[in-house]
């Protein structure tokens, strides 16, 4: 409790309007944050002395029927504080455009890559957006709720 | 030192065979031929693979059925061991190494996956891949035992000694 209103102190003195909301949720701190100022939160996060210099993961959700519709989530931890951190951002379906965190961690190349493939997500300043797991002409995004059940894209004929 | 008795040179069954003949069916006598000496290449892709290398290593180990040589050239194969997913982007992948194959040859579909997409029904796997090239034996279970992909293999022996023999490359005619 103590250690999220330090850094709960800390963000909102350096970030202000920009944190939406510091809570606990499932034994983690998370953090709510302006799609806008994603990256520079946790560049922010990344160097010393707060020091979450590991991205561990990166991924989307797709609340359909919700507003905003997508929500972005970024695990970081950090080595030294043995301790990890979840931010969130909430994305509109009409500007999917999210700033992308190629610049500050390697690893987020690919992660954002394959958010893109699956849910179309458009990662601004991505050296290299194309789909991941995908083909390349495959139609839609596969791990939105609204793509068909049923529907088969094969790259080649099938025989039957 | 007693007489020498000597060497008996040739046994009862070479005495009566020499000269003879053997009564069989062409069609018969390549199929016989063929059924033991299936080189196969092992298309392998998710967590089949283990089961497949129990089964063709030391523990189970079908060459002893004379069906599990080992090649890692489709070119140079009879039998393609199609073990594990395929996805709709590898799809073209085994439709080339299948067209790779000299003919005649034969196609194993080995697990669930293979057979028919096992639990994965969705946009990315292809339902079987029978959608893609012909099989000729399907192995079910998710693993297969061991034991199934012997029997298939048995089964596999069979059809080949069974059906009508391709004498394209075998027979040239003037």
């Amino acid at each position: 409790m103590e250690h999220r209103q330090r850094i709960e102190e800390q963000l909102k003195k350096q970030f202000d309007e920009k944190i939406r909301s510091v809570t606990t949720d499932l034994g983690d701190i998370v953090i709510q944050v302006q799609k806008e100022s994603v990256a520079e939160v946790l560049g922010f996060l990344k160097h010393k002395p707060q020091d979450y210099s590991m991205l561990l993961d990166l991924t989307c959700v797709d609340n359909k029927g919700k507003k905003p519709r997508f929500e972005m989530v970024y695990h970081i931890f950090s080595l030294s504080k043995n301790h990890r951190l979840r931010i969130k951002c909430r994305v509109p379906e009409q500007d999917l455009k999210v700033e992308s965190l190629c610049s500050l961690w390697k690893n987020a190349n690919w992660l954002e890559r394959e958010v893109y493939d699956m849910f179309g997500i458009q990662f601004s300043g991505h050296p290299d957006l194309r789909r991941l797991f995908m083909y390349h002409g495959f139609e839609g995004y596969p791990l939105r709720k609204d793509y068909p059940l049923r529907k088969r894209q094969p790259k080649i004929r099938l025989r039957k | 030192m007693g007489k020498i008795r000597p060497i008996q040179k040739y046994s009862y069954y070479q005495k009566t065979a020499h000269g003879g003949f053997i009564a069989t069916k062409l069609n018969y006598a390549i199929g016989w031929g063929r059924k033991f000496s299936i080189f196969h290449y092992p298309f392998i892709t998710a967590c089949c693979g283990m089961e497949y290398m129990s089964a063709a290593c030391a523990h189970w180990d079908f060459d002893r059925f004379g069906v599990g040589m080992t090649t890692f050239s489709p070119r140079q194969s009879d039998l393609l061991f199609v073990v594990g997913t395929i996805s709709h982007k590898e799809a073209p992948v085994l439709k080339t190494v299948y067209d790779q194959m000299v003919e005649p040859n034969w196609v194993i579909a080995c697990g669930a996956c293979a057979v028919s997409g096992g639990i994965y029904d969705n946009y990315a796997v292809v339902q079987g891949i029978d959608r893609i090239i012909p099989v000729d034996v399907y192995i079910p279970g998710c693993p297969p035992r061991p034991e199934t992909i012997l029997n298939a293999l048995l089964k596999l022996q069979d059809k080949i000694q069974k059906q009508k023999q391709d004498l394209r490359w075998n027979i040239v005619k003037e």
